[in-house]
């Protein structure tokens, strides 16, 4: 079995809870594998699949555009087919456009890969954020825990995109290709179905 | 280096219900609380007045703005009686960022701390930066659904809190100084009161280990759920008196996991670059090219000058209750 090599965009958000879920992920899963925090061009070049954690997705982006190449070289690596999944500020940056619920249109920094319009903040402000149990077919029977904070929603999927859940009528998980979006946070679960659904995509991708 | 996430979840005033058609949502829970403060690891909060302060601190890359009435230092120039901002220039600000809005409210205020859930802010500080409201107790936080952030100089006080309800925890330094002197005292406190504990704790002596939490006043089991996690509980930023991009990579450097710029960026001359540089400085708090690179961005001669540490006459961080 080969050695895959993940990596967790370094910048700001919850870097460690991913790098931890991942560790957790490849054990469930009997694999072999590194995961660390990457904050240079250099080192994502090398992986064969990059998380973008949650945190500001204003700030990551308004980061990524200062220092050298970074932007470029995901951008590049995603569109050749490297795996990547964003949870929540993750899933903004992966988006082709986005809004925000109170302010409008923002003018962030985007890498425009995933075929769906992002409404930001789109429960509410932090008092609104909630935990729900969420029917995931593509995990199994088993529901998963939902942990939403300040959320964005997904709407105007386009046709290359599935979607993976809903809550009620709102899309707050999809998978386009090698590309995982998701509104919650699956690294503050226990849970670490949706880590290994993104591995197994990796290990897919560092076949080739 | 994990934070526990999964507190036992007692009867909490501050968990809500919430019918979604066919869907419960629970909000206010402890996962949801600290979850918040997980999104802000790596960040920078900065202390912010007005709408165009707020607008310059999001364009720079603050993680949140934190909203006062007055900066730390003009707090001290001032004297009297500082207490929380208005709710006019909150509601402004927050029809105009997208980024975490954070306030604060008097220690012990539990009015000023509902006023400021119902308005909506993502966050409150019961902070000794204001005039502490009560001088015995502490606000009971559980009752919220609104997480907070709390101060602390040692790790008593930091666990103290936590168990209160506290979210987040930042150290107290001494605010309006543009002096890191006292941040980095209390940040060396609790890694080195975490040290001895972790020690204990490891030794398997527990009885040794309740004499901490006898001395500390904090239950035994966050007692023993801090040593074995051999860091604090909760996220940890570092506050009080950080000036520069340097000032902000020493504090990351201590194992701090944010930070705060009160009075460091808008009481400088020069507070756009100042607040980009800093932000820099705190993702790449471990690579002296960038932070020389961030620090090359400010101009010494527009830094806050500064106060002495030991001369003032308002020390903030002695205020409220001692227990």
């Amino acid at each position: 079995m080969s050695n895959i090599k993940i990596g967790v965009l370094g910048i700001q958000g919850d870097i460690e809870e991913n790098i931890l879920s991942i560790a957790e992920a490849l054990k469930n899963l009997n694999l072999q594998g590194t995961v660390e925090s990457v904050r240079y061009s250099e080192s994502i070049a090398e992986l064969d699949g990059l998380i973008l954690p949650g945190g500001e997705s204003t700030v990551i982006g308004n980061l990524l555009s200062i220092q050298g190449n970074i932007f470029q070289t995901i951008k590049k690596k995603i569109t050749e087919g490297m795996p990547v999944l964003g949870t929540c500020a993750g899933l903004i940056m992966l988006s082709k456009r986005t809004y925000d619920k109170v302010v409008g249109e923002t003018k962030q920094k985007l890498f425009g890969v995933l075929d769906v319009v992002i409404e930001r903040n789109a429960f509410g402000r932090q008092h609104e954020s909630f935990e729900v149990d969420l029917d995931i077919p593509i995990l199994g029977k088993e529901l998963f825990r939902g942990i939403f904070i300040r959320s964005p929603i997904i709407n105007n999927v386009g046709e290359s995109v599935n979607i993976l859940t809903k809550l009620n009528d709102k899309i707050v998980a999809v998978k386009q290709n090698n590309i995982i979006g998701t509104s919650f946070h699956p690294e503050l679960s226990t849970d670490r179905r949706l880590h290994e659904l993104f591995i197994k995509d990796s290990v897919e991708f560092s076949k080739n | 280096m994990t934070i526990s996430l999964v507190a036992t979840e007692e009867e909490r005033n501050g968990i809500k219900f919430k019918n979604l058609h066919n869907e419960q949502l629970v909000q206010g829970t402890t996962l949801v609380k600290r979850g918040f403060a997980h999104m802000q690891k790596h960040g920078v909060i900065m202390d912010v007045t007005t709408v165009e302060q707020a607008q310059i601190a999001e364009d720079a890359g603050a993680v949140a703005v934190m909203v006062l009435d007055k900066l730390p230092y003009d707090v001290r120039k001032a004297g009297g009686v500082a207490r929380t901002a208005s709710i006019k220039v909150i509601e402004e600000i927050m029809n105009e960022i997208t980024i975490p809005l954070m306030a604060k409210c008097r220690i012990g205020h539990i009015s000023e701390a509902k006023i400021l859930e119902v308005i909506g802010v993502d966050m409150i500080d019961e902070s000794e930066v204001l005039t502490p409201a009560d001088e015995e107790n502490h606000i009971w936080k559980w009752d919220y659904t609104t997480p907070f952030v709390n101060g602390a100089k040692n790790l008593g006080e930091a666990l103290r809190r936590i168990e209160e309800g506290s979210s987040m925890i930042r150290t107290k330094g001494e605010p309006g100084t543009g002096n890191i002197a006292e941040a980095v005292r209390h940040i060396k406190q609790v890694n080195n009161d975490i040290r001895k504990l972790r020690s204990v704790y490891f030794d398997k002596d527990e009885q040794e280990l309740i004499k901490f939490s006898r001395e500390l006043k904090v239950s035994y089991s966050l007692i023993k759920e801090t040593a074995k996690l051999s860091r604090l509980p909760v996220v940890n930023f570092a506050a009080g008196g950080i000036s520069t991009p340097a000032d902000a990579a020493l504090v990351m450097n201590l194992g701090c996991d944010g930070v705060f710029v009160g009075s460091g960026i808008f009481k400088a001359e020069d507070p756009e670059q100042r607040a980009k540089s800093v932000v820099l400085a705190t993702t790449y708090y471990d690579d002296p090219t960038i932070v020389m690179e961030a620090q090359k961005l400010v101009d010494e001669k527009k830094s806050l000058l500064g106060l002495d540490t030991k001369s003032l006459e308002l020390r903030m961080q002695e205020r409220g209750p001692m227990i």
